[in-house]
């Protein structure tokens, strides 16, 4: 086979010099944004070709962050469901307890580079806020982390630890005040302070080339899980499953086996009270292509075209849209894309905690309510690899609430 | 874009500057929300627009997430598509102007989702024929020309470019290539309406932006006074106020979003104040 068949036949060559997956992605923003864009988009190209980069982000994940993570079999709850073999890909114990660390170092230290000295971030559950405030903090910058007031209310210890790193939170009162809001303010700062400002997204979405960065990024998820599954069954998994909010984490797990036939990769949205009621978040099963924060992707809209407020449980997948890279994987059929509901997500949240001494978070939550569906129909020698992006301490309110008991 | 492969536009954005030459004075582009606070209203202010001395029209098309505008816009936004504005409505209220009005430039401001959702041909077909002269579409900097403006021009409607004082020497060309109408000079770095404007470097810019187009310049954000509308609209073709005319629907509307009987008749007469401002400037 010649390279450029090769290349053809290959799902990993994306993005396109315009930042287009096909039909999705782009840069969809304001003229003010443009030049700052094309600015990262330069100095993410000459940081990519200098070893130098790489190794200052293989220190900081070695050492401060704590990869690799594990790949774990979880013996119990296979056992439990009966069928499939499970493994957890552990980046629930990464330093400040989700994968959003891999991409914000990342971020940051091309931020440095830039010569920037000040950095700005959305955050929806809290976990790539903590994670951007942790980082401000080892490297010293000022960091303001904008949330919807309504997270900022049903996260609030995520909030404090924020506050305790040292970065200023702005609760964001425009709009649904929720994820996509606080997104649109940090937009408004980031034109606002063009000079000094990095703005670091916390998933594959925004204008280009921020998906196809963050994917870099969170990629060291999928490659260490080769090389760990090689080691651990001589041999690759035969499907992937992952949550899916903007969709980094998945994009994580998913892009390095994108072009093993073998592997069946599936990924998880969350479906709310069900995706008939229309309250949910699944913007693939639920939503149509739109064009919203920079990029076209699937979108939950209504007729005229304007977004609707989505409905999750887990703060972390109640975004409208999902990554372009991912919305042009479903139109290719290469990656499954399910839903699991709130219920699916407690159930799902219990058991792990009870059978494998881990308490996950509510967004991984839902990708182990789909696997707990699937797992006891298939064969014991079907190997799964879940990804288990984060831990749970932070939900920990939150469903005690939703089970009736008061701490 | 090649002119030679661009529709014939209506005309009235061209013989509107020229008419302002003649008159020896910069313009007065006035922007409000369609639909804020509820249709009538708003309709009745357009209509009244010409006559309070507004010389372009621009109607915003609201949207749900308008990521470059502030507060003041977007509170004005939400409370239109609370009280049921689309897409759809923003064109007949732009028919019913053109019906009563030939000769004032109407231009649709907004974000791109509702026109994508709406289909890019259809939408373009529609404004033509409700009497539409130009589009500003936040969201598609000259990177996307091929998903709006490229057809726009191909229709004969004026796709108007935005210009930032970040748009350096290097890409105004990129930005110029397909501008058609008028520029759009965003004199401040930020979201609208929450800095002020000065016009000294405005004019810096505006000599700067002349140097690469023929278009006329019109400058936006951050103006307030009948004082600095006159002063703009000396230093450019014209001066754009928004966020200021959209905070005196905001005055005016109750708890509930709901226009009062004066609510018209109050925004018309601080447009006059801004036209009276305007009509002092000299070019
Ligand atoms: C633990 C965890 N998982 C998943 C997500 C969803 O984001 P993504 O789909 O980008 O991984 C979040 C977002 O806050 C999160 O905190």
């Amino acid at each position: 086979m010649s390279d450029a068949t090769a290349k053809a036949n290959s799902y990993r060559t994306g993005p396109d010099e315009g930042g287009h997956f096909g039909l999705y992605g782009g840069r969809f923003v304001a003229e003010t944004l443009m030049p700052l864009i094309l600015d990262v988009e330069t100095a993410y190209e000459a940081a990519k070709a200098d070893p130098g980069y790489q190794a200052d982000i293989d220190y900081y994940a070695k050492h401060y962050v704590g990869r690799p993570s594990p790949l774990y079999y979880a013996k119990r709850i296979t056992e439990h469901l009966g069928g499939a073999k499970i493994y957890f890909k552990r980046d629930e114990l990464n330093h400040t307890g989700s994968h959003k660390i891999n991409n914000v170092m990342g971020q940051i230290l091309l931020a440095r580079r830039m010569g920037k000295t000040r950095i700005i971030a959305e955050t929806g559950a809290g976990q790539h806020g903590v994670a951007t405030a942790t980082a401000c903090a080892l490297f010293d910058m000022p960091c303001k982390v904008y949330m919807g007031s309504v997270d900022v209310e049903r996260q609030s210890p995520n909030v404090f630890r924020m506050k305790l790193l040292g970065a200023e939170v702005e609760a964001v009162e425009s709009g649904s005040k929720t994820l996509k809001d606080a997104l649109n303010e940090a937009l408004r700062d980031w034109v606002a302070n063009v000079e000094d400002t990095f703005y670091i997204i916390g998933t594959v979405a925004g204008p280009h080339p921020y998906p196809a960065m963050v994917r870099d990024f969170q990629s060291v998820i999928g490659n260490e899980t080769k090389q760990q599954m090689l080691e651990a069954e001589g041999r690759l998994p035969d499907q992937l499953v992952a949550c899916i909010g903007g969709g980094s984490n998945a994009m994580g797990l998913f892009h390095p086996f994108l072009d093993d036939e073998s592997v069946t990769i599936t990924g998880v949205e969350a479906a709310g009270h069900g995706i008939e009621t229309g309250e949910h978040a699944a913007s693939l099963t639920g939503g149509r292509p739109g064009v919203l924060h920079g990029n076209r992707m699937y979108l939950i809209q209504d007729d005229d075209g304007q977004v609707v407020e989505p409905y999750s449980i887990s703060a972390g997948l109640d975004y409208p849209g999902i990554g372009p890279e991912h919305s042009w994987l479903k139109d290719t059929g290469r990656v499954d894309y399910v839903s699991a509901t709130d219920k699916d997500a407690l159930e799902a949240f219990q058991l792990c905690s009870k059978l494998e001494g881990i308490i996950p978070a509510l967004e991984p939550s839902h990708a182990l309510g789909h696997v707990m569906k699937i797992a006891p129909d298939l064969p014991k020698d079907h190997i799964i690899c879940m990804n288990l992006c984060g831990r749970g301490d932070k939900d920990v309110a939150t469903v005690a609430g939703l089970l009736g008991v008061e701490l | 874009m090649p002119i030679a492969e661009r529709g014939a536009d209506s005309g009235r954005i061209s013989a509107r500057f020229e008419a302002l030459k003649v008159e020896g004075r910069g313009g007065l582009v006035t922007f409000i929300t369609a639909g804020d606070p509820d249709c009538d209203t708003s309709l009745e202010i357009i209509k009244g627009l010409p006559a309070a001395g507004a010389d372009i029209i621009e109607i915003g098309m609201p949207f749900t997430d308008p990521m470059a505008d502030g507060p003041a816009i977007q509170a004005s936004s939400l409370r239109a598509l609370t009280n049921g504005q689309t897409l759809a409505k923003t064109l007949k209220m732009a028919k019913a102007f053109r019906e009563g009005d030939t000769e004032t430039p109407l231009v649709l401001m907004g974000y791109y989702n509702p026109i994508y959702s709406y289909g890019v041909d259809r939408f373009l077909n529609d404004a033509k024929e409700c009497g539409v002269d130009g589009l500003i579409v936040v969201d598609l900097p000259p990177e996307e020309d091929e998903e709006l403006c490229i057809p726009a021009l191909k229709a004969g409607v004026n796709f108007i470019r935005l210009a930032t004082p970040t748009t350096d020497d290097v890409r105004l060309p990129t930005v110029l290539a397909n501008a058609s109408g008028f520029v759009y000079y965003v004199s401040i770095l930020g979201i609208t309406g929450t800095r002020e404007i000065e016009a000294d470097p405005v004019a810096e810019a505006v000599a700067r932006i002349k140097r690469h187009t023929d278009l006329p310049i019109v400058v936006g954000f951050g103006i307030t006074s009948p004082d600095q509308a006159q002063s703009i609209a000396s230093a450019a073709d014209a001066a754009v106020i928004g966020s200021a005319i959209v905070r005196k629907v905001e005055d005016r509307v109750d708890d509930n979003g709901k226009a009062a009987p004066e609510t018209a008749a109050a925004v018309l007469e601080y447009v006059g104040e801004l036209a009276a401002g305007v009509r002092k400037s000299t070019r």
